[in-house]
């Protein structure tokens, strides 16, 4: 052999060393990128002069941490994982998973007791550990109720798996009594419990479940009849303004202008449909995306009717059926007619559940839908349009009840977003609004209703956390000592978000393709419900 | 050209079909009858405008000129260029396949069939309403679709696989299941748009055995486009011959096979190869009449018949002597003029004489 090599090649590096040197090139690359955004940071001063402050020492905390990361995924963490994938010589199984070595059952015991015990002595740890400790104790408590919870799920996770919609629609029942009774436990207050749960209802259950409801209609359109529509935010605002005008002025209640909004959306779904039905793929995207802006505009320009930017205020509350209302000063006030005490958070509990439900009838009618002739023939419509009309399809009429039907839920949840505001405006009905009702739907898998939910959850319960992190403004400290400076109270987490929404996106696009769950359900079998791949379904285009 | 035949016996009337894509000719002026309970291939050369005629008696596309009549066997008859695409499927009767296959790979097999029965499913579901409110009508209906379907998946051979995406299945078992899919729309005729393409023989064997099946037991008549010979000589009772738009050759597939225009359409061969071919046919009438001099000038050129123009560019001369008009690449034609015996005469060849270039035998492009 004629080929000479070289004496590094020779020599396999080590982990560690080939560690060290990644490291090395990781923190020179983050400091190469990160000395003008992190480093410099220009302001003005009291005279309006452009002064720069530098940040050296967060830089340097960045291109450690950076470099360290970086040394320990390549020193540990991949060796770590290739050995996972060794199987032992001897007894030829592979090594316990990372899960079960994590969650083991005398760890499980310890978190338990430990947990139930602060939760018992929780009014009692600051006294008698003092701030500091009692703080300590407070996060341990935390830390242990979260073992032990993750430990049960990894317990049951087949049993989980198997009855995943049961579960989930349970667990969506119960979770305002939940956090209403944890909350009034905590405080000894039934009435503070009230008082605090409404961020929980309003801001995280009924906010997500608005999301999931319009993610689940849109569905309909892109994930079962395969056309892209990005001007679904078009059939939300035709449903909150119908509520909105005719609420107003006619005074009509909530449970008749419900079913009027729907059918409202539904026919401007039909309208829309006629003209795009000869487009296809990214000439519809385009067309719906033109209509959502109409109607925006439409909403802004025609002050008349919709009082343009300024938005329709004043908007009635939903009443109980008419049995029990929700304002303070009516007679039928519910904390009146039941004899309890006066709260804010009936009506959003109220509201949670009306929510809920609206979103279930959307569930129940997406699942019939797909096992009745007209969802099984949007599918194929996904799958293939000239086929399909070679079976005798009317495509025109299949590809408009799929637009009416997506639009039809729309409208409802446009409704019910009028009525849980009180205030309507064209800022609500942005494209942002169709692109992230989107995203949910790709996210979650295209036609499947439980990775859609989940990526609701995922995507607008993580933009609400948001607003919760305010450790970030104040740092780290000990005691009076800062060892972790914070952003200062100017910094929003929540202006973040929509980068850590693509970061999200970004991630889950390449870890999942086609979404948390991208098989298929079949709607009929002979023998054996087997989910169908998602490498044989196809995405419609059009 | 078959006007004459009976209305009940003939499923399938194309009368004076054209279909022209601006100058382009793809079907020039074709007629053929397909009789009921009976296979009609459809063959040609690449390019002969088979899926095209396909095409346009399926609905996709709308016939330049002539009438497609359909006439289903309780009587009433339905002109198939008028008929909206959708239903063609749902009221004449008239299923397809398609060359690359089209089947909705997502679904599983029993879905793939469940759609072909969208149209009586949709009316047993009330058009959606009874069967979202549950109404029982519709659950009888829907087990008497997967009825048929296991049916038709018997037939073909793919019960066993019928919860399984038909993306999955093999390529062969992908063609069966199409034609099962378009058999359980019920049809009246069904069109084969190559269905043994990609086969292999056992495969094609088959194939072969499913179509006769479908004509003898559910009484079904077929049309074929096909270009597996072993499949259309041993199946088909009727073959129309196709050769640049333009109709060559009709009859059984005895007389077919041995028609020299057919053969030299088929094969693209060379002028010396032509008699060649006709000798191993043993048509000696042609041969002789081939003896009597044809000439290099008065030879096809180069360009497509399509391009050409219609059939009327065939004009009449004085002598009542017919000149094909730059019919440049057709064999057909070229068997045609060789077969006229009359010698022309050096200012007739002139004006008639189209770019000339001795013809090839390769295979020709064009459009598909």
């Amino acid at each position: 052999m004629a080929v000479t090599t070289s004496p590094e090649r020779d020599t396999v590096a080590t982990p560690v060393q080939r560690a060290l040197k990644e490291g090395f090139y990781a923190g020179a690359i983050a400091l190469g990128l990160f000395v003008l955004f992190i480093g410099l940071k220009t302001g003005q001063n009291i005279s309006n002069e452009l002064v720069v402050t530098t940040r050296w020492i967060l830089l340097a905390g960045v291109v450690i941490a950076t470099a360290v990361g970086r040394f320990l995924y390549v020193a540990y963490a991949l060796p770590f994982m290739a050995s996972q994938k060794i199987a032992n010589v001897a007894t030829g199984v592979l090594p316990d998973s990372l899960a079960s070595r994590f969650f083991r059952f005398p760890a499980f015991v310890v978190a338990a007791v430990v947990a139930v015990i602060l939760i018992a002595g929780g009014s009692y740890l600051t006294p008698v550990l003092g701030p500091f400790f009692g703080d300590f104790a407070r996060s341990l408590r935390a830390l242990s109720i979260v073992y032990a919870l993750a430990c049960a799920i990894y317990y049951f996770r087949a049993f989980i798996h198997a009855n995943f919609t049961k579960l989930g629609i349970t667990v969506l029942v119960l979770y305002p009594i939940v956090v209403v009774a944890i909350l009034s436990l905590m405080s000894w207050s039934v009435v503070a419990g009230l008082q605090g749960s409404l961020k929980w209802v309003d801001n995280f259950g009924i906010q997500i479940l608005i999301y999931v409801m319009l993610a689940w209609g849109l569905n309909i359109v892109v994930g079962l009849a395969g056309l892209l529509d990005l001007g679904y935010v078009a059939f939300y605002a035709l449903g909150a303004y119908s509520y909105a005008l005719l609420a107003t002025h006619f005074g009509l209640s909530f449970w008749i202008l419900l079913p009027t909004a729907g059918a409202m959306a539904a026919l401007w779904g039909v309208l829309l449909g006629f003209p795009v039905l000869r487009l296809r793929g990214d000439y519809l995207a385009i067309v719906t995306l033109a209509f959502g802006e109409i109607i925006r505009l439409v909403l802004i320009n025609w002050r008349e009717v919709t009082n343009g930017s300024a938005g329709i205020s004043g908007i009635p509350k939903v009443s109980f059926f008419g049995l029990m209302s929700f304002n303070v000063s009516d007679s039928n006030y519910i904390a009146k007619v039941l004899g309890i005490a006066q709260s804010g958070a009936y009506y959003k509990i109220f509201l949670y559940y009306l929510i809920l439900g609206l979103c279930l009838l959307t569930a129940f009618v997406t699942i019939r839908l797909r096992r009745l002739p007209v969802g099984r023939a949007w599918e194929a419509l996904r799958e293939d349009e000239i086929a399909c009309r070679s079976l005798g399809i009317n495509t025109t009429t299949t590809k408009l009840t799929a637009f009416a039907t997506g639009a039809m839920f729309g409208g409802f949840a446009g409704s019910f977003f009028a009525a849980r505001q009180g205030f309507v405006s064209p800022e609500s009905f942005v494209f942002l609004e169709s692109a992230i009702i989107l995203a949910i739907v790709v996210l979650g898998g295209m036609g499947s209703l439980v990775g859609i939910a989940v990526a609701a959850l995922v995507m607008i319960g993580g933009t609400e956390a948001l607003r919760e992190l305010d450790f970030l403004k104040k740092g780290l400290t000990w005691g009076d000592t800062t060892i972790i400076p914070g952003f200062g109270p100017d910094f929003t987490p929540e202006l973040y978000r929509m980068l850590l929404f693509g970061m999200a996106m970004v991630i889950v696009m390449l870890w999942k393709p086609r979404g948390f769950v991208g098989s298929r359900e079949p709607t009929a079998f002979l023998k054996v419900r087997r989910a169908v791949s998602s490498s044989f379904t196809k995405e419609g285009h059009g | 050209m078959n006007a004459s035949t009976p209305m009940n016996n003939a499923i399938l009337q194309v009368e004076h079909l054209s279909m022209k894509f601006g100058g382009l000719v793809a079907i020039g002026d074709l007629s053929f009858t397909a009789k009921r309970g009976e296979i009609t291939a459809l063959i040609g050369p690449n390019g002969a405008g088979k899926t095209t005629v396909f095409n346009c008696i399926t609905g996709f596309y709308k016939p330049s000129e002539g009438m497609i009549t359909l006439n289903r066997a309780d009587g009433s008859s339905f002109l198939l260029e008028r008929l909206p695409n959708h239903e063609i499927p749902a009221r004449a009767k008239v299923a397809r396949t398609f060359q690359n296959i089209r089947l909705f790979s997502g679904m599983t097999l029993l879905e793939n069939l469940l759609v072909a029965q969208h149209n009586k499913l949709m009316k047993a579901s009330g058009y959606t309403v009874l069967g979202l409110l549950g109404f029982s009508g519709y659950r009888k209906v829907e087990a008497e679709s997967v009825e048929l379907a296991k049916h038709w998946l018997e037939k073909a051979d793919l019960v066993d696989r019928a919860d399984d995406p038909a993306g999955d299945l093999p390529y062969g078992a992908q063609r069966r299941l199409e034609i099962a899919r378009a058999m359980c729309t019920g049809p009246e005729l069904l069109c084969l748009d190559e269905p043994a393409a990609g086969l292999n023989p056992k495969e094609s064997a088959a194939l072969n055995e499913l179509l006769m099946d479908i004509k003898n037991t559910s009484g079904t008549s077929i049309l074929l486009i096909e270009h597996d010979m072993s499949v259309v000589m041993q199946i088909s009772d009727h073959v129309v011959v196709l050769e640049y738009g333009r109709k060559i050759s009709d009859g059984n597939p005895q007389s077919v096979r041995t028609d020299p225009r057919v053969i030299a359409a088929y094969l693209g061969v060379d002028d010396e190869e032509v008699e060649t071919v006709l000798i191993e046919v043993g048509d000696e009438n042609v041969i002789e009449q081939l003896d009597t001099g044809p000439d290099a000038a008065h030879g096809p050129g180069t360009s497509s018949s399509f391009l050409a123009g219609p059939v009327t560019d065939t004009v009449g001369h004085s002598e009542g002597e017919r000149v094909t008009v730059s019919k440049g690449a057709s064999k057909a034609a070229q068997v045609d003029a060789r077969a006229s015996a009359t010698p022309r005469k050096p200012s007739e060849r002139a004006t008639a004489k189209p770019a000339g270039k001795p013809p090839t035998a390769k295979p020709r492009g064009g459009r598909k």
